[in-house]
């Protein structure tokens, strides 16, 4: 037990991807432990959410190794130039999905379902679960983030932040280890940003394991006990939040921040 | 010209109109469902990145849709059984070419809708852990179907106005009735208007019943 907590939770090493010629994860070593909640702030078009997607494998690393729980994902061979190729099957894939969840940007419900049939959907097809037990678990899971009273409501009929909330909940109803957030606010209305800022807090005062990409530098600051600053494809500069956010060292962290910063008073 | 209508020997005989509409509401039923089942399957194999299903499925969409559905039904009937071991029926002959065109036609809506969808749904669905056969089924068909609605109800339509093209194999269906009643008769005018009639009878409220379920469907959005 005790050396199973000083284990990360996931590993990282040599993390690259490319399209097609351009390069923008470019060599990324990462451990999230138990329990860590990561920001990750960095300029537009720095691969934050490429990232993150590739530690859900929606893309497929071009080079690297992603150990989940102790566990390499993929199957490595050594191919004929000596190089390491990963290859992935789809049940091995949607495991990991499971296990990492992933909130959106643009929320990305299902239109066609309820606030309660959007959260019982992965409980349903992909977990098998019995249809009222699973309804049962979506109503708890739509209350933890304050919606009991919406799940009969199609997503057309929610505002900005109560659908971030129900993909929240339809995230958490998996029961993953690890969260991934992709500006979970960037798309809302300045004032209902506060409102998913808060589900995010209370998940992080439960003791959850996520990675937050986020332009919101005073949440980061709150929320994570590590930040990573991601420019060109690489981890820029990282430390505790007083360390990259107050104290930066980096002249590019700085910019950054001093751009972030510019009409603040 | 004066004509003086009289619709006596029409009715005469209503077996023949009963026969010929119960003809038609079965190959109707037959081809409908036939031909958009196989429709969905071939707008499937023209979305796949396999080759081997891709080019079958995309050489059956343009052979079928380049060619008259009268010559297929046709060859069918008379061209087929010399091909093979057993007997081809009138209706047979007619249900094939008609559903393997509508096959066709619909595979090609089918493959329309589905790409009509966000790569936001698929990747929504992925990032539950679906693989990609359940988010097709749960998350990407049903709100395709529902985009595909209006294009599905003219198909629909279109099957219903091509039964009457089984007649050329006298297939006995409405049209084919009409014919008969005409020629027995001598009433073409009386004969063919009341065979209008039956199928605008029909064809009205499928109309109508479809309009209706597209706004039940629209409620969700
Ligand atoms: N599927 C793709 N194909 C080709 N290029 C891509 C693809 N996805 C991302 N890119 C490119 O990779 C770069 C990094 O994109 P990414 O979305 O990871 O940036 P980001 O840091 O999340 O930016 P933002 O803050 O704007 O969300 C961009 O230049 C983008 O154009
Ligand atoms: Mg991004």
């Amino acid at each position: 037990m005790t050396s199973d907590t000083a284990l990360p939770l996931l590993r990282v090493t040599g993390l690259r991807k490319h399209f097609g010629r351009d390069e923008i994860i470019r060599g990324i070593d990462l451990d999230v432990a138990p329990g860590d909640r990561i920001a990750i702030l960095g300029a537009s078009g720095s691969g934050k959410s490429t990232l993150l997607r590739c530690l859900n494998f929606m893309e497929r690393p071009t080079a690297g190794r992603i150990v989940l729980g102790g566990k390499v994902i993929g199957t490595e061979r050594s191919g004929h130039d000596g190089k390491i190729e990963v290859s992935y099957s789809e049940s091995e894939l949607t495991r990991v999905r499971q296990r990492v969840g992933m909130v959106f940007q643009q929320f990305n419900l299902f239109p066609h379902m309820t606030a309660l049939g959007n959260v019982m959907e992965g409980l349903r097809t992909v977990k098998g679960m019995a249809r009222d037990a699973a309804a049962a678990k979506a109503q708890g899971q739509l209350a933890r983030v304050g919606l009991e009273d919406k799940a009969d409501v199609y997503p057309s009929r929610l505002s900005g932040g109560q659908k971030q909330r129900v993909a929240i909940a339809r995230a958490l109803a998996m029961e993953p280890e690890l969260l991934l957030f992709d500006e979970p606010t960037s798309a809302l209305d300045p004032e209902l940003v506060g409102e998913v800022l808060r589900t995010i807090r209370t998940l992080a005062e439960e003791g959850r394991t996520m990675l937050l990409v986020t332009h919101e530098v005073g949440f980061a600051y709150h929320f994570a006990n590590r930040v990573l600053f991601i420019a060109d494809g690489v981890i820029h500069e990282q430390g505790s939040p007083d360390e990259v956010l107050k104290h930066p060292q980096q002249a590019r962290t700085q910019a950054f921040l001093a751009r972030h910063n510019e009409f603040q008073f | 010209m004066n004509h003086n209508w009289n619709f006596d020997a029409v009715w005469a005989n209503p077996e023949a109109l009963l026969a010929g509409a119960a003809g038609t509401l079965r190959i109707f039923t037959i081809c409908l469902v036939l031909g958009l089942s196989l429709g969905l399957l071939v707008g499937l194999g023209r979305y796949s990145v396999r080759q081997w299903i891709y080019l079958p499925a995309s050489a059956f969409v343009e052979f079928f849709r380049n060619t008259p559905v009268l010559v297929q039904i046709l060859w069918f009937y008379f061209a087929l059984p010399m091909l093979v071991p057993f007997e081809i029926s009138p209706l047979m002959a007619a249900a094939l070419g008609i559903s393997l065109n509508s096959a066709a036609f619909s595979g090609e809506i089918f493959r329309g809708g589905i790409q009509s969808l966000e790569r936001s749904q698929w990747e929504g669905a992925q990032a539950l852990g679906m693989t990609d056969a359940q988010a097709m089924r749960r998350i990407i068909l049903p709100q395709a179907i529902k985009r595909m609605l209006p294009a599905l109800t003219n198909r629909a339509i279109e099957i219903f106005k091509m039964s009457t093209l089984a007649s050329a194999v006298a297939y006995v269906e409405l049209l084919q009735q009409g014919k008969l009643i005409a020629s027995i008769n001598y009433n073409p005018i009386e004969a063919y208007t009341v065979i209008a009639l039956i199928f605008f009878a029909f064809l009205y409220p499928l109309v109508q019943a479809t309009y209706v379920l597209e706004r039940k469907l629209r409620q969700g959005d």
